[in-house]
C-alpha cells in the first residue's frame, strides 16, 4: 500500500471519529451539566443528610434543587475571611480557585437553616493518592462541633481509598468531633493504627494510607480560611 | 449479507449462524483458552478492580462490550486497513468505543458513571482487547470476530468475578456490599457479640492488590491440574 493511501486513510479515519465524538459529547452535554449541578448539591447536602429530615438518596433531581433553593443561604468569603458581595457560592468552583494565588482565592460557605438551628457547610479540597479529593464539612453553630461530613474524589481506588466516600462508617466517625482543643485550633486528625484522642481523631482506612493522610492534611489546611469569619460571627 | 455472495469454492466449510465452530469461539476463552489464566493477559486490571464485586462486574460487562464491538468493527474494516498503521487504527477504534460508552453512561446514569469512570477508561489499555483484534479480528469474518470478542470478554470477566467474590468475602466480610461477618451491629454475624465467631478477623491481605496475584496463581494451578493439556502451553 502506498504512502498516499495511508495518509488519506488516516486523515479520513481521524476526521470521521472526531466528528462523531464531537456530536456525541455536544449532544449529551446539557444532560451532563444538569447532572453535575444536582450531583454537586447532593454532595453538599450529603454532609448533613441526617439533619435534613428526608432521605437524600430517595429525592428526585427537582426536589434536591428545590430544597437547596429554599433552605440554604450562600455566602462567599475572600482569603481574609471577609464576605464578598454580589457573588453566589454555588457558582464557585473549588478546582478553579485552587489554581489562583492564595490571596485571591474565594471560598464558598453554605448555611443550612434547619429546624434545630443553622449548620455551616464548608468546602475543602486536597490531594488523595491518584487525584484530587474534596469534602463538605458541616459545623454546628458553636463553630466547633462537626455535625457531619461528606467526601468526594476523582479517582481513588475502589475498595481502598474510595472508601472515604463509599463506606458510610468512615464519615460517621467525624460526627461529634471538635476542631478546637482548649481554645487552640487542632482540626480532626486521621490516624493510622487507631485514634487515641477521642475528641479530635478518627481511624484511618487500612490499605489506603496515602488517601487517609490526604484527608488528614485537607482537614488541617482546608478549614483555616473559614476560621476568621467564624470569629467575627462569634463576637456578634 | 456476506453469506449470499460466497463463491462455491469457499463454501466447502459450511457457514452457519451458530454452529459448533461458533459455540467453540464463545466457550473456549471461558475455560481452555482463558485470556487471564492461559493467555496471561489483562492481569493488571485483575489486580486493580477486584477488591469488591460491583466494580469487577461493571468492568467485566464494559470490557465484554468493548472487545465484542471493536472486534466487529475491525473485522468489517480489515481489508482496507494499511498494514503499517494497523495498531494505531485498532487503538483509535477501541478508544472511540470506550469514550462513547463513558459519555452515554455519564448522561443517563451519573452516579454509576461517577463511581466507575476510572475503570471504563482503563479498559482502553486492556491488552485483551487489542490482543484479540490482532490475533483474530484482522483475519476473520465479522460475526465470528464478534463472538470471539464476547467470549474473551466473558472469560476475562469470569476470572475477575471469581477473584472479587473471594477477596470481598475474606477481606471485608461482605458480598456486593451486603455485610456478612464483621465487628459491628451492621453485619449479619457480629463478631463482637457472637460466641461462635468471636475469633474471626477479616484478612487484611485480601484487600491489597498482591492477594489477587496469589489467587490468579491458584486458579491457574487448579485449571492446569484439571486439564493436563494446558501444562506445556506457556
Amino acid at each position: 500500500m502506498s504512502n498516499r493511501y495511508i495518509i488519506i486513510y488516516t486523515l479520513i479515519m481521524t476526521l470521521v471519529v472526531s466528528v462523531v465524538l464531537a456530536f456525541v459529547v455536544k449532544g449529551l452535554e446539557p444532560m451532563h451539566v444538569a447532572n453535575e449541578e444536582v450531583f454537586k448539591k447532593k454532595e453538599i447536602l450529603g454532609a448533613i443528610k441526617e439533619q435534613l429530615g428526608a432521605d437524600l438518596t430517595k429525592m428526585g433531581d427537582k426536589e434536591v434543587l428545590e430544597l437547596f433553593k429554599n433552605k440554604v443561604e450562600q455566602v462567599v468569603l475572600d482569603a481574609n475571611g471577609k464576605p464578598v458581595e454580589g457573588e453566589q457560592a454555588e457558582k464557585i468552583s473549588m478546582a478553579a480557585e485552587e489554581k489562583k494565588p492564595e490571596a485571591d482565592r474565594h471560598y464558598p460557605l453554605y448555611i443550612f437553616k434547619g429546624d434545630k438551628g443553622s449548620l455551616y457547610l464548608l468546602s475543602l479540597r486536597g490531594m488523595g493518592l491518584w487525584d484530587k479529593i474534596w469534602a463538605t464539612v458541616a459545623l454546628q453553630d458553636d463553630f466547633n462541633t462537626v455535625a457531619g461530613i461528606s467526601f468526594g474524589h476523582v479517582a481513588e481506588t475502589p475498595g481502598l481509598g474510595a472508601e472515604i466516600k463509599d463506606n458510610p462508617n468512615f464519615p460517621k466517625q467525624f460526627q461529634g468531633k471538635t476542631i478546637y482543643k482548649d481554645g487552640q485550633f487542632v482540626s480532626v486528625g486521621v490516624i493510622k493504627g487507631g485514634a487515641k484522642d477521642k475528641n479530635h481523631e478518627v481511624d484511618a482506612i487500612s490499605g489506603a494510607t496515602i488517601t487517609s493522610s490526604g484527608v488528614h492534611s485537607m482537614m488541617q489546611a482546608g478549614l483555616t480560611p473559614y476560621l476568621p469569619y467564624f470569629e467575627t460571627l462569634k463576637k456578634k | 449479507m456476506a453469506e449470499t455472495t460466497v463463491s462455491p469454492a469457499t463454501q466447502t466449510e459450511k457457514e452457519e449462524w451458530f454452529g459448533k465452530k461458533e459455540r467453540k469461539l464463545l466457550v473456549d476463552p471461558i475455560d481452555n483458552d482463558n485470556p487471564v489464566t492461559v493467555q496471561v493477559l489483562g492481569v493488571c486490571s485483575a489486580l486493580a478492580v477486584t477488591t469488591m464485586v460491583e466494580p469487577a462486574l461493571i468492568m467485566a460487562i464494559s470490557v465484554t462490550l468493548v472487545t465484542g464491538f471493536s472486534n466487529l468493527i475491525i473485522s468489517l474494516m480489515r481489508k482496507g486497513i494499511p498494514k503499517q498503521i494497523r495498531m494505531i487504527v485498532q487503538l483509535v477504534v477501541i478508544a472511540f468505543l470506550v469514550t462513547v460508552v463513558e459519555q452515554v453512561l455519564k448522561a443517563y446514569n451519573y452516579e454509576v458513571w461517577n463511581k466507575l469512570s476510572v475503570f471504563i477508561g482503563l479498559s482502553i489499555t486492556n491488552c485483551i482487547v487489542m490482543g484479540r483484534l490482532e490475533a483474530y479480528a484482522m483475519a476473520n469474518k465479522p460475526w465470528r470476530s464478534f463472538l470471539d470478542g464476547i467470549g474473551n470478554g466473558a472469560g476475562y470477566g469470569l476470572i475477575l468475578i471469581i477473584i472479587a467474590v473471594i477477596r470481598e468475602i475474606t477481606g471485608k466480610g461482605a458480598l456486593m456490599g451486603f455485610k456478612i461477618i464483621g465487628p459491628s451491629a451492621d453485619y449479619l454475624i457480629n463478631t463482637q457479640t457472637s460466641a461462635l465467631f468471636g475469633w474471626y478477623q477479616p484478612n487484611g491481605l485480601m484487600v491489597l492488590p498482591a492477594s489477587a496475584l496469589f489467587l490468579v496463581g491458584i486458579l491457574i494451578w487448579i485449571q492446569r491440574s484439571r486439564n493436563r493439556k494446558l501444562v506445556d502451553v506457556s
